[in-house]
């Protein structure tokens, strides 16, 4: 067996399972690794609120002996992170917050945890997130930020801000995060790596701290389409402890990335999603949609709406949620997220019931549109990361907040629950990654992989790990 | 919805009705975040919808 090799910061995850399944290394020399990484590099970025390093190392030894009884595992010696919000046995779920840390240790994993180490995969720790995931910078008064590691003085991106945040910065090859209104697809963003929100009601969500029951979705990040695709895979299956899970069959996606984009009719969301935006944005979408061939701009009516409605609707479940809370202990919450769920308590209930009803409207109409489409192509952010503390942003002219216009792309789309597979853009001269959204239709992760995989594969999207001294 | 939406009177009365502690340096945040609510609850109330299009709940019995 060799030694460790001086690039395994930049394994993939497909890359580590070749190594540890063909016995060149061990999955303990795996972890043992990733945990010295975290302990060189997270004082500088800030992703880890927990390392899971005695839970690390004895997974990994669990994993060589399947080895040596030659099992087949399909993530074999893989190390991930969990944005905090996942139970992780022995472990207090913070969900970013300084009020969860209170509670008792999770007595058990969550679903996808414990899938992921049936697949041999092996858990590093929990990661730094917004509180109770509203939020869009990578910001935490409690926990402290999470630091962009392409560039320090830029934001991360949120609410997976340490799911970013480490995969970008080569301590683990993948992380689980979790998506609302774009917080799998923002950090992918920002920190230039491949996300995946797969299809509303696809993965199960027990046993992890929930936001807006309505729109919430679970889902990796990592450096490669591939590893998404090998991740989805394990990830799915019933859970009946999901009451939202949709009672789908398995989509086995890695089988089908070798087909590319053959057959695929491909095309750019136009109109909302053409307009306020910086250049890089656009650009972004116009590179992608060149090197897949696009067939040009179609028009998806009523985006703006879509995204006003989820906005409604994910401020007043959330603050239902956290009603107790928000009532009895205003004090403690981070005071950009206190003055949000305590202004959703106040909504009226006609409102959140009219934009759930429209929600039925824009999936007949997104069902319609996706009959003469097989792919949309929009940016993920309108912008490269953000210097930290930006409060305006100037697009189209017009002066606006900068923190909930982040997710101005992603939250129609998340909104009908459609899956999406974002992918990092280096465009020339460019010192910052940007995302490209690959959006499919409900129930086809399968398409939007193989257009991701293609983009990685061909050159066009790339997610190298940064370069932190 | 009526027109001008009031945020200031709406969190005052809603504070009550819920029972809420809006603290004043937190009273203007607050009320703008109404306000933003408000904005994107008129976009979506003033699409006209069907009669017979329901929301999507999640809830089987």
């Amino acid at each position: 067996m060799s030694g460790l090799p001086s690039d395994q910061k930049s394994w993939t995850a497909s890359q580590t399972v070749s190594a540890v399944a063909g016995g060149e290394i061990s999955a303990e020399a795996v972890a043992t690794h990733a945990l010295q990484t975290v302990d060189k590099l997270d004082p500088q970025i800030n992703a880890f609120t927990d390392v899971t390093a005695d839970r690390a190392l004895s997974e990994a030894r669990a994993v060589d002996e399947a080895i040596a009884r030659d099992e087949e595992l399909p993530l074999a010696g893989v190390p991930y992170a969990v944005k905090n919000l996942f139970d992780m046995e022995g472990v207090t779920t913070r969900a970013g917050s300084q009020i969860n840390r209170e509670n008792a240790p999770a007595s058990a994993d969550s679903t996808l945890i414990a899938k992921l180490k049936g697949a041999g995969a092996i858990l590093i720790g929990g990661l730094n997130m917004g509180e109770y995931a509203y939020d869009f910078t990578g910001e935490n008064v409690h926990d402290g930020n999470c630091l962009n590691p392409h560039d320090m003085t830029r934001m991360i991106g949120g609410s997976s801000s340490g799911s970013g945040a480490a995969a970008a910065a080569g301590m683990v090859p993948v992380t689980l995060g979790s998506d609302t209104n774009g917080s799998i697809r923002v950090p992918s963003s920002f920190c230039g790596l491949f996300g995946l929100k797969p299809t509303y009601g696809r993965l199960s969500r027990a046993g992890s701290f929930p936001f807006v029951g309505s729109l919430d979705h679970l889902g990796p990040l990592a450096r490669s389409a591939e590893d998404l695709a090998l991740v989805f895979d394990v990830l799915q299956g019933p859970d009946r402890k999901d009451p939202a899970q949709a009672d789908k069959p398995v989509l086995p996606t890695v089988p089908e990335l070798f087909k590319g984009i053959d057959g695929l009719k491909i095309a750019v969301a136009g109109g909302y999603f053409r307009q306020k935006a910086m250049p890089e944005a656009f650009q972004a979408v116009d590179l992608i949609a060149s090197a897949l061939g696009a067939i040009g701009d179609i028009e998806v009516p009523e985006a703006a709406r879509a995204r006003a409605a989820a906005y409604v609707i994910t401020t007043v479940e959330g603050s239902s949620l956290h009603l107790e809370r928000i009532r009895n202990r205003p004090e403690d919450f981070d005071p950009d997220t206190r003055d949000r769920f305590i202004s959703g308590a106040m909504v009226p209930a006609v409102w959140v019931q009219q934009a759930q009803r429209f929600r039925s409207w824009f999936r007949a109409m997104m069902r319609e549109l996706f009959t003469h489409v097989d792919i949309l192509l929009a940016p993920a952010t309108p912008f490269h990361a953000l210097p930290s503390g930006t409060k305006t942003i100037t697009l189209d002219g017009e002066e606006m907040p900068a923190r909930p216009n982040i997710g101005i792309f992603t939250q129609p789309i998340s909104f009908i629950g459609l899956p999406v597979a974002t992918v990092p853009v280096w465009l020339d001269g460019a010192s910052l990654p940007i995302g490209v959204q690959v959006i499919a239709p409900a129930w086809r992760e399968d398409l939007a992989l193989r257009v991701a995989h293609h983009l990685q594969t061909t050159g066009v999207s790339s997610a190298p790990v940064a370069q932190i001294q | 919805m009526s027109e001008p939406f009031d945020e200031k009177a709406h969190v005052a009365h809603m504070e009550t009705v819920i029972g809420l502690t809006v603290k004043d340096d937190w009273r203007p945040v607050v009320e703008a975040h109404v306000a933003a609510t408000a904005k994107a609850a008129d976009l979506v109330l003033s699409f006209p919808l069907d009669d017979e299009l329901e929301a999507a709940p999640v809830f089987f019995p």
